[in-house]
């Protein structure tokens, strides 16, 4: 049900959209910023036209300048932006006004904030009709539920009547979509419209597009950071890169035979479940845009950079009929690309355990008195009943859907939050202090609890909320130097010199305030001080979900660098397959929280799967061109933790769910017959779990 | 929705614990006061015998708690005793002042609503313009002068040595004459509004800046709808929310301010009442009067809170 891919030459004639030479300038206290220089593109009608870079590439200016809502510093200084026909810009205000929302409709990237919160959500899609259309308002009711049933929502009714936080996000960006396409425009802009789901949600979404394309003949301007989404999504691709179209092509030709060392980079850094490859991240970072960079805008970050490339202008050169590039040096270029490294083998750690975690539990609200006055409520099990150890020097992953428990689980080790239940042992020693009854077992507790916390360390998934903006990164480092050893002022000093420089940041970041740093400098700073204090074990909650492709490669790097320096072990917990796949030697799936599965990343990767893994497994959009059609779609969302299904938590939403015996009776993780690290808590015997599922499984969606 | 009913219910049982908490205090400090109620009433001549009977039979020689249930039963059955300076009963003397208190309260908090959410409106959407500086001028004029202030400056003005066009003093009901009533409430009305608004106004402005430059309404904007329904029904609608809050924090404020009003511009009301009881030691009255003016604090601030979670969808009711 893939999108068809059109060749470039299957229509030429009338653009629906035609993008001509367009620079965009932005007005700053330091000078104007060149976000967009000379970009040209059309859209054929019922064309995907996708378009990818880092962020600050230039992609939203890109989207902004054609819907005519740049900020009100931002203007168009060149070129002219052609909708079938018409100079965007020409318009007059209530020209536009019928143009937008009708015409050319906006997805907006976070749906969760681009609806507003204390309006119904029916109404928020009929309100676009109702602008639109000439309709009664009768006609506008029964569209609106129509458009909902459109993008699978499967009560209408009770959606429409529903505010923006009583849905979870996937439904939230059905809406947006239903919004988009409630008077069936011709031109669709997507801004990242799956960054931010996870990936069973992202599949289902992006399943969904698939069909709206087949319904509705729109053409889509599809903007996203995500390669794997384009290769599956677009019929033709443009790489943008500091404001400048690197690369441009039909989707095919571009990612199996990238011509742009910058596309080439970009592909290396994407983790990918289906290649054991190390990912390398794109040295430096997007230039300054306040010059107009003379020669080519990629060389100060490119390999194959050489004197001439730092000259005059580059042009499009073209590599095929239709697939272009902006690099002089296109045959080097293509005679040796950029390549992700093959990966060595995993090693299997086995020395002593580091941190052994039993039947740990985590409730949450257990109900006050006032609750129970008022009719009690049982409490919500975020974590329920927990078992794993973690070795030296060995990288245990954590994978799951949003609201599985993984950061209540986090939270809970690192004695944030108090255990409901089960034991926790650091090094072979209880670090319990409800256990302590006596004075003397007290004082023996807190000091292993001091312990405990020097050699536990923590990086979080907001490197923006987790410093604290009034202090230097040298103040930031320092904080745990003091806190957890006992060195000199001029001891510290040094070490925090060492470790500045260990992240890859120069000394001269340690004055600097974090509002002075990008989301991976930040983050690196985060990481430098989890290391500072030389940790044994360090819990990383989604280190890299806040962070772009290059961004986070080089982060997983780092922390593949850091680890064989010091021997750290890691707890990684992400809901990114392919970031798991990286680095981690064994892998847990936790679903409402509970394991499901366990053992090492091979095991996990390869069939037998539990159901969950393999939904989750299959739902990553790859860049893999040839990869068919073989998504497992979970129904629904996660299952509220308050009241999780009776017999397999999992029944609810399973696909292959065998009948009764899934509905009461609790599968226990029990080991699989392929090996004795391997477990797996599903009532399916081995074969079942291997066979690949026939198409028709695919439950429908909602 | 049985848990927007739940929270009802429940701020419903903090709202009788709250005035019962009250009823102690006032009861309390009435008793602390000096001073004998029996000798007030009878005067300063009268003999200790006498006084000892009238304590007697006014019950205050009982024990403290005994007093406090009789008092509680007479406010439950709205029966107060009789004012010691007026000798009528109590409820007869405060309920039409109530009444008249609570009018200019609601004239106020309709020029307050109206005229504050509109300038706020204003001032955002020509936000840092001309337009903007004078209300922020306006604004920042009203918070500092105190009320007795603008009272004074505006009778001077408006109420008879400059243009004589509203009357300075007094109240008329409006079953007499709805013109009186419009122009006796007019002055005083407008010089407790002004304080207030300036919160409104402040509270407005800022909300509606950041709602203006929220997603929400950006996407609006991007579906094609008109400036005013951007404003109007996306961004005003989330502004409101905070602005209630300030209003219902406000309208303690206006009942402190009511009874400088009222005594400026000799409106009878129940801040005068008040103030008179107090200048004649009247206990009784006193302790009625104080507990009317805390019961319709609370009572209002309940209001409040139940039009804010009507409003709000995602109020967490917990
Ligand atoms: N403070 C809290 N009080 C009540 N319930 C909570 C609280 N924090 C989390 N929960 C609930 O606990 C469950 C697990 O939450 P948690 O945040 O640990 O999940 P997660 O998998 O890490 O999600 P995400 O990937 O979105 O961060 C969810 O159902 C969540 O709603
Ligand atoms: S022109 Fe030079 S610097 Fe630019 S991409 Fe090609 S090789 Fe690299
Ligand atoms: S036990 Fe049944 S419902 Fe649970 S995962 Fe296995 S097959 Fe599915
Ligand atoms: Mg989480």
């Amino acid at each position: 049900m893939s999108s068809t891919k059109t060749s470039p030459e299957q229509h030429q004639s009338n653009p629906v959209l035609s993008v001509a030479s367009v620079s965009v300038e932005y007005a700053t206290k330091e000078g104007s910023v060149k976000a967009l220089r000379h970009v040209s593109f059309d859209i054929q009608p019922g064309e995907v036209f996708g378009l990818a870079g880092e962020s600050g590439s230039g992609k939203s200016t890109l989207a902004r300048a054609i819907l005519r809502a740049l900020d009100d510093n931002g203007s168009q200084t060149s070129g002219s932006i052609q909708y079938k026909g018409e100079d965007l810009q020409n318009l007059s205000p209530n020209a536009l006004r019928s143009l937008r929302g009708s015409d050319i409709a906006f997805v907006p990237q976070e749906p969760a904030k681009a609806l507003n919160p204390s309006i119904e959500v029916g109404e928020q899609i009929a309100e676009t009709i109702r602008e639109h259309q000439n309709l009664s308002e009768s006609e506008v009711q029964s569209q609106t539920i129509e458009m909902l049933r459109q993008v699978n929502i499967s009560d209408p009714d009770y959606c429409a009547e529903s505010y923006p936080h009583e849905l979870s996000g996937g439904m939230k960006q059905r809406v947006a979509f239903a919004i988009g396409l409630s008077c069936n425009p011709d031109l669709l802009i997507l801004d990242e419209p799956t960054t931010g789901l996870d990936v069973t949600t992202e599949g289902k979404v992006l399943q969904m597009i698939d069909d709206l394309i087949e319904e509705f003949e729109t053409s889509i301007l599809f903007v996203t950071h995500n390669l794997g989404v384009l290769a599956e999504k677009a019929d033709r691709v443009g790489i943008l890169y500091a404001g400048e179209i690197m690369e441009i092509g039909a989707t095919k030709d571009v990612f199996t035979n990238p011509s742009n060392p910058y596309t080439q980079g970009l592909l290396a850094a994407v983790p990918d479940i289906d290649r054991d490859v190390e990912i390398e991240a794109i040295p430096g970072e997007v230039p300054d845009l306040s010059a107009a960079p003379t020669g080519c805008v990629f060389a100060d970050r490119c390999e194959f950079a050489t004197e001439e490339c730092h000259e005059g202008s580059i042009d499009l050169e073209t590599v095929t009929p239709g697939h272009e590039t902006r690099c002089r040096r296109l045959e080097t270029v293509q005679s040796d690309p950029i390549q992700a490294e093959l990966r060595d083998a995993r090693t299997n750690y086995s020395g002593s355990k580091i941190l052994e975690v039993t039947n740990l539990k985590k409730y949450y609200g257990q109900s006050s008195f006032v609750d129970r006055l008022f009719g009690s409520e049982s409490p919500v099990k975020a974590v329920d009943g927990v078992s794993f150890d973690i070795h030296e020097s060995e990288t245990l992953g954590i994978v799951g859907e949003s609201g599985c428990g993984k950061s209540t689980l986090a939270r809970t080790l690192l004695q944030l939050l108090e255990p409901t239940a089960g034991e926790i042992r650091f090094r072979g020693e209880s670090i319990d202090m409800i256990g302590s009854r006596t004075l003397p077992q007290l004082a023996a507790s807190q000091s292993k609890m001091a312990d405990f916390r020097k050699e536990v360390q923590v990086v979080f998934q907001d490197p923006e909320s987790s410093l604290n903006p009034s202090n230097t990164v040298y103040e930031t480092l320092e904080r745990p130097l003091e806190l957890f050893t006992d060195l000199t002022q001029e001891e510290r000093e040094n070490r925090i010199e060492e470790i500045i420089q260990q992240v890859d940041l120069g000394i001269t970041y340690l004055d600097r305030h974090p509002h002075e740093l990008s989301g991976g400098e930040k983050q690196r700073v985060a990481i430098a001080r989890a290391f500072a204090g030389n940790p044994s074990l360090v819990i990383l909650d989604e280190p890299v979900s806040a962070l772009d492709v290059s961004v986070q490669a080089s982060i997983i790097n780092l922390l593949r660098e850091l680890r064989e320096e010091y021997g750290t072990s890691y707890l990684l917990i992400s809901h990114n397959l392919g970031v798991i796949n990286e680095i981690c030697e064994r892998v847990a799936v936790m679903y409402l929280g509970e394991f499901v599965e366990m053992g090492t990343t091979e095991e996990i990767f390869q069939p037998p799967y539990h159901p969950y893994t393999r939904a989750l497994l299959t739902n990553i959009p790859t860049t893999e061109m040839d990869t068919a059609d073989r998504r497992v779609y979970l129904e629904g969302d996660v299952p509220s933790a308050r009241d999780p299904p009776v017999g397999c938590s999992f029944h609810s939403r399973c696909p292959q769910k065998i009948g009764d015996i899934c509905e009461c009776e609790r599968p226990e993780l029990e080991q699989a017959a392929d090996s004795d690290t391997h477990t797996v808590a599903c009532h399916l015997d081995e074969k079942e779990m291997m066979v690949p599922l026939a198409e028709d499984i695919e439950e429908s969606d909602r | 929705m049985s848990n927007t009913k739940q929270y009802i219910v429940k701020r419903f049982v903090y709202l009788l614990a709250t005035m019962f908490a009250v009823s102690v205090v006032i009861f309390g400090l009435a008793n602390a006061l000096p001073g004998n109620v029996a000798r007030t009433i009878l005067g300063s001549y009268a003999t200790e015998d006498k006084v000892n009977a009238l304590e007697a039979q006014l019950g205050l020689n009982d024990p403290l708690y005994v007093q406090y249930l009789d008092w509680l039963h007479g406010v439950l059955t709205l029966n107060l005793g009789n004012s010691i300076k007026y000798g009528q009963p109590i409820t007869e003397l405060v309920i039409p002042k109530l009444l008249n208190s609570l009018q200019l309260a609601g004239v106020t908090m309709v020029i307050v609503v109206t005229i504050g959410i509109a300038l706020g409106v204003v001032s955002a959407v020509k936000h840092n313009g001309r337009v903007d500086s004078v209300i922020s001028t306006f604004v920042y004029a009203g918070v500092s002068i105190p009320e007795f202030v603008t009272g004074l400056l505006l009778i001077l003005l408006l109420g008879g040595p400059v243009f004589s066009v509203f009357p300075a003093s007094g109240y008329v009901s409006p079953f007499e004459s709805v013109v009186g009533w419009g122009t006796h409430m007019f002055l005083p009305a407008l010089t407790l509004s002004i304080v207030l608004m300036t919160h409104v106004v402040r509270q407005t402005r800022s909300e509606m800046v950041e709602a203006l430059n929220s997603e929400y309404a950006d996407a609006a904007r991007l579906k094609g709808l008109s400036r005013q329904k951007v404003i109007i029904k996306h961004a005003l609608r989330n502004s409101l929310l905070p602005t209630i809050t300030v209003i219902a924090l406000n309208f303690g404020y206006l009942m402190g301010g009511l009874v400088v009003v009222e005594e400026l511009f000799a409106y009878p009301g129940i801040g005068r009442l008040v103030v008179g009881a107090i200048r004649n030691r009247d206990l009784p009255l006193i302790q009625a009067a104080v507990l009317v003016i805390a019961f319709t604090y609370t009572f209002g601030n309940f209001l409040a809170d139940i039009l804010y979670t009507r409003l709000n969808p995602q109020i967490d009711y917990s």
